[in-house]
């Protein structure tokens, strides 16, 4: 089954809702559509990890392309509800020193 | 000795087929949530480089062969593509061949990150043969057993 990435704006913040896995396949089309989405006026980009459950290094390259475009941008870029496998997934790749991550109680 | 093994097309859509199954079949070890998290994403990397690298995003056979015993698993994920022409610069952190395809070079940094050993036979135009070893600490029942007396 094919799982919808969802988009949602609010003003100058775009929210993008990560699947359940992140992977070189999944990440083709988080790097498509967000590159689409990303119109002028959007100054804040948030990943929305809640639903995720894996992420592989090809997630992170997804990630870092879009870090690099908001920041070419003077944007910025947050991390949302990350579990505990992915936040040691961000550590081990060093991305948790470049974006900033919300706590969540879930 | 246990052993599996299994071959799929070199399809994008499949390195979760890949990570699955041999998660559902180390899941006989009774692992830790963290273990099977660490060879999934291990089994990821390995399959996602013999689809982009071995292959070049075209048409293949892609090869994973599981082995367990005495709690230790060994994964050899296996194509029959290109081969790597300097395995030793391909294993170091942060390069990559396809920086354009927005790659970060960290696959086989994660590979060794989360598995015990890492080790990658390659021949020019024949293929490569990733080995990931993993030991898998004692089951939690064992365990239990064993503080029972």
């Amino acid at each position: 089954m094919k799982e919808q990435i969802r988009y949602e704006q609010q003003q100058s913040t775009l929210v993008l809702h990560l699947p359940s896995e992140i992977d070189h396949h999944s990440s083709k089309e988080i790097r498509e559509y967000t590159d689409r989405y990303l119109r002028e006026g959007i100054k804040h980009l948030v990943f929305d990890f809640s639903r995720t459950t894996f992420m592989d290094s090809s997630g992170i390259g997804a990630l870092l392309g879009r870090y690099k475009r908001m920041r070419e941008r003077g944007g910025s870029v947050m991390i949302y509800g990350a579990d505990p496998q992915i936040r040691r997934i961000l550590r081990i790749a060093g991305v948790d020193k470049l974006i900033p991550q919300m706590d969540v109680e879930k | 000795m246990e052993k599996m093994y299994f071959e799929m097309e070199s399809q994008s859509s499949n390195e979760q087929f890949a990570r699955v199954v041999v998660a559902v079949f180390l899941a006989r070890l009774d692992p830790t949530v963290e273990e099977l998290d660490d060879v999934k994403t291990a089994v990821s990397e390995a399959v996602t480089n013999c689809i982009i690298h071995g292959y070049e995003g075209g048409p293949g056979t892609i090869r994973v062969e599981v082995t367990v015993e005495d709690r230790k698993a060994i994964i050899r994920v296996i194509d029959s593509g290109i081969g790597i022409y300097d395995v030793k610069k391909a294993m170091e952190p942060l390069y990559t061949t396809k920086p354009t395809e927005e790659r970060c070079g960290m696959g086989f940094a994660f590979m060794e990150a989360f598995m015990d050993e890492v080790t990658v036979q390659s021949v020019l135009g024949e293929g490569t043969i990733v080995t990931m070893k993993k030991q898998f600490k004692q089951a939690r029942g064992e365990e239990g057993r064993k503080v029972l007396g």
